[in-house]
Formats: structure tokens, sequence, C-alpha cells
């Protein structure tokens, strides 16, 4: 199905998806819950825990599977204050993904704190969600790539990056953009090589790095000075 | 994941508690400081405590204040909390005035990301990272009866103190800690314990299975630094197989005591090399009293390095740490 011949199809960009495409207002993980939805409808049996087609619904819906360790979670994500049961095993890039509808913009590569995809600031730090529980979160402030943009206004991080063609297949990005974020607050006239060491745990398996650095400097304002080699 | 119970215990008196109690009920249980590692494990489904099952119980220490403080002690010392994450020792003004070896080998860990999350005492008290142990091999760190590098894939073990088994102690903090002379605070049932910090490692001819003193009902609480004599000055250097981002081939914690540009005394701790920090005593008193030349920096590596008997696949260590002894050695006593 993949096959060369459809090579055409596979290079055609998103922005070719006209009004009478039936996909065009489909996001890919809306189709996917739509299919879960089907699933359902015909009467297989869902997933414990497993969410339910209506967004609405979802963003309260953490539900837990039965007889498994929960605690009451209370943190703040992307500045809003959260009050939610979460089963104790949860990581925390877990309970962003597959648990709260709208911030699945943390990926998930390695899911053993190696590649940083799924790199968020918790209280302004870098860190692996893959790697940390959502019940350590108590009483923290968690910012993911969303957060970044608030109301849809992309951060001057961002547009650098979308001017710099940081992103290649994209999936390392909003890793990217967390690590490189936190280094703009703490030091906003980076040096090449303070890009480069404080984005040390993010992998581009792409390995669009120049670019990265690039854009990030540009962010900065200081790429002028420094360009990435 | 297994579906554990987590407790965010609020002291550590709380904590050790928590652990006894659900001991008491039969359950495993296993303290979690940044848990970085601990996650890990628990997903590979590999023993935390060598013979245990996976963890019924967590206790997180992460909501404890005290203990992750770093403080200057009245005598010009330091102790730093065992929960003190590894950027805020980085970052220490005081430890990296009075103390640079142990700042930069927190600096050399993993990545930001880690560094942020991961704690003193975790990165004292991690597991091996050997190849066969992390992929779930019955060795003697899993609770078994062998060591599979022994005669296997041993590329990156140890080339001193090894058998039965062959791995490197990962931390990079350690090797600094017992060159500077530090002392481990720990906590348990039975009160809390002092230990220097060489016999806080465990040699594995000691006991094959545990990389540390540690008990079941243990955790680490702090580390204590004496103060440094007038003229120290200390260095990390570690060397990877790339720029970042992996434990140490080899890499040496060098600290000396100068008077102009005599070397009065020093300490030499080598790690990456061995099953605990290893130090070199006869590299180090060939320093004590002397104007520390190139000629004598490479005697000194050479010494170093006298007692290594290297495995089928890693002799390349030999010289590699030779090298980084001399070149650590000559760099220091040439600062400025």
């Amino acid at each position: 199905m993949d096959g060369p011949q459809d090579s055409s199809e596979a290079r055609r960009a998103p922005s070719a998806a006209t009004s009478d495409d039936p996909c065009a207002d489909l996001s890919r993980r809306g189709f996917i819950q739509g299919g879960a939805a089907a699933l359902v409808a015909a009467g297989a049996t869902p997933l414990p825990g497993a969410v339910g087609p209506a967004s609405d619904v979802m963003r309260e819906a953490t539900q837990v599977a039965q007889g498994v360790p929960t605690t009451l979670l209370r943190f703040t994500l992307n500045g809003v204050p959260q009050n939610l049961t979460v089963e104790d095993r949860w990581t925390l890039a877990e309970l962003l993904r597959d648990r709260l509808e709208g911030v699945s913009g943390t990926k998930v590569g390695c899911e053993r704190g190696e590649c940083g995809a799924c790199t968020v600031l918790v209280d302004g730090a870098p860190v692996y969600s893959c790697s940390t529980l959502a019940v350590w979160m108590e009483g923290r402030s968690v910012l993911t790539v969303e957060g970044l943009a608030p109301r849809g206004e992309l951060s001057p991080l961002q547009r650098a990056f979308i001017e710099h063609n940081a992103p290649q297949c994209g999936y390392c990005t909003s890793g990217q953009l967390m690590s490189a974020t936190a280094l703009l607050e703490r030091n906003p006239s980076p040096t090449a090589d303070d890009v480069r060491r404080a984005l040390v745990g993010n992998l581009c398996r792409c390995a669009n790095y120049n670019a990265i650095v690039e854009a990030v400097l540009a962010a900065a304002g200081t790429a002028a000075t420094g360009g990435a080699e | 994941m297994k579906a554990f119970k987590n407790w965010n215990a609020r002291s550590i008196a709380m904590a050790v508690d928590l652990a006894r109690q659900a001991r008491a009920d039969g359950q495993s249980v296993s303290f979690a400081g940044g848990g970085t590692d601990l996650l890990q494990l628990v997903k590979d489904h590999i023993p935390n405590r060598p013979g245990q099952g996976e963890p019924d119980v967590l206790v997180s220490l992460k909501g404890i204040d005290g203990p992750s403080r770093i403080e200057m002690t009245t005598g010009g010392g330091v102790t730093i909390g065992a929960l003190a994450t590894l950027t805020a020792v980085s970052e220490s003004l005081v430890v990296r005035d009075r103390f640079n070896a142990i700042a930069e080998a927190a600096a050399v860990v993993a990545t930001p990301q880690i560094r942020n999350v991961g704690t003193v005492g975790g990165n004292l008290a991690q597991r091996p990272w050997c190849w066969y142990f992390r992929n779930g091999f019955p060795c003697y760190k899993a609770g078994g009866d062998r060591c599979f590098s022994a005669g296997g894939e041993n590329q990156l073990h140890a080339i001193f103190g090894g058998g039965p088994s062959y791995i490197v102690h990962p931390s990079d903090l350690a090797p600094a800690l017992v060159a500077f002379g530090a002392t481990f605070r720990i906590a348990g049932s039975g009160g809390e314990r002092t230990v220097s910090a060489p016999d806080f490692f465990v040699p594995p001819r000691t006991d094959a299975q545990h990389e540390n003193v540690l008990a079941d009902d243990e955790v680490l609480v702090g580390v204590d630094v004496p103060a440094p004599a007038a003229g120290t000055r200390s260095t990390y250097h570690k060397i990877m197989d790339r720029e970042a981002w992996t434990h140490a081939l080899s890499s040496a914690a060098v600290v000396m005591q100068m008077d102009g540009d005599v070397c009065r005394r020093a300490s030499i701790v080598l790690g990456g090399v061995a099953p605990i920090p290893w130090r070199v005593p006869e590299a180090e008193a060939l320093l004590a009293g002397q104007r520390v030349t190139p000629e004598l920096a490479r005697r000194v590596g050479e010494v170093a390095v006298t007692g290594a008997r290297p495995l089928a696949k890693n002799a390349y260590k030999v010289p590699l740490t030779r090298g980084v002894v001399e070149r650590t050695v000559l760099a220091l006593a040439s600062r400025a």
C-alpha cells in the first residue's frame, strides 16, 4: 500500500486538500479517534481508560482502570490549574498524550529518557515527560508546546523555526522548542555553542541540527554574530 | 507499566516508615529520588534491588525539602543533600568555588533534562549500565550467579577490580566525592548512619550483587565534604565515545593541594574503569612534594594503570586512562 507507486500521493502537500476533500477538516488524531468510536459503535469492548470520541467530554475524563492505585493530582498545565484523578503508574507523557485532550503536541520517541521528543518544562526547567510520573507533578507547573502559543499565536522562537526550516519530519520539534525556550529564558543572547549545549538532550533523527541552532540564534536576535557551522 | 502505588513522602522519617509498613505487608518497595533511572528499570522489568521483583510501592522523596539543599558548613566544607539535583550541584557557587571537580562532574552527567530531575543520591546509587544487566540477563546484578560480560561483549567493562562481576561504576559524582574525602549519611529503619565515600561503594569480590552498602530499607540522605586545605584545586575529566549524553569510557577526578608550583598532596580517583570509584594511591604518592613537570605527569599516568587487567575487548581503556591521568594532572597543576 505504501509502495513506490504511491509516491505521488505521498508528495502531495497538506495544503492540496480542497474543500470537497472529505478529509479536509480532519486532524490525524481526530481521524484515529473517529476510528476508535466506530469500533465502539460496532460493539467492540473499549479498553479500560480509553477515551471516547467527544472531545469536550474527554477533557474531564481521565478514566482510570479498575483496581489500579490512583491519586488526586493538582498541578498547573499551561497556566491552567488541573484537578485530576490519575493512575499512579502514568508517566507525565502518558497523561498529556493519552488521557487529556488538546495537549498531544508532546511526542514520545524512545520512551526511555534518551531522545528528548517528550521534553516539557516543569517549573521552567526541561524535563523528559516519559521518565517522570504524573503523580510527581503535584503542585508543579508544567508547560507544553501548546503553552508556547496560548491563543494560537506562535512565539518568536516557533516563527524562527518555520523561517529557518528547523523541522524536517517535525517529530522532535516540540521537544527542541521546549529546551530552546528554557535556554532563551535563562540566557537571551546565547552563542551557537550555548545552544548546542542546551539542546544536547534532544535528538533529531533527520540530523537537521544546523538549522535548529540557526533558528534559536535567530529568535534570540544573535544570528548575525554566530552562524551554525 | 506495572500498577504500583506511589506515596509522596513529606519527610525522610515518613519515607522510611512508609517503606517499612509496605514491606511488612509483603510488598516490594523502591525509593524514588529523581526517578529517571528507576522508571526505566520498572518499564524494562529489571530488578531495582537484586533478587527482588518489580516494585509494588514507590516511595517518592521529591516532596521532601531539607535534603535538597546545598550549604556551606561553618568549617568551610559543604553539605549536599542527596535530593539536590545535578543541575543544582553544577550551578552551586559554593561547590564551583571550592569543590570544582564535583561541580564539573555534575555538569557532564547525561543531558540537561536528566540533570534537572536526577539527584545526587540517585546518581550515586544508580544501577550499572552494563548492557547485559539492562537487557534482562540473569546476571549477578539482577540477583543471578553469572557475569555475562566476562567472556562476552566487554568493550565498556572494568580494567581494574573486576571479578566476579565486571561492571563499571557509572557515577560521575562518585570519583569526585571520593577524591574530596566525602562522607555519606544514610537513613533507615534503624536510624541514621554515616560511612566514608570509599566505604559506601562495594567491590564485587565482597558482594557481586550490590554496588553499595545501602540495605533494602535504607536511603542516602546527604553528602558531607570536608573543607579543602589552602591551595587546593580540582577538576574532573570525562572521556566519552561522543561529546555528550553517555557514560565515561574513562574519567579522572583529581584534587591537588598546591604550594606555588609544588604539589603537596594529590588525590586521583578514576571513573568508568572499575566496579567502584578507583583510587590510584601509588600515582598520588609520586606527586607529593614535587614540581609537576610534563615528565612527572607522564610517569603518574603510567603508574596509574600498572595494575590494569583488561578483558578481551577493552584493552584500549589502558592507554586511554593513562592519557586521561597524565593530561588532567598536568592541566590542573598548570592552571593559573
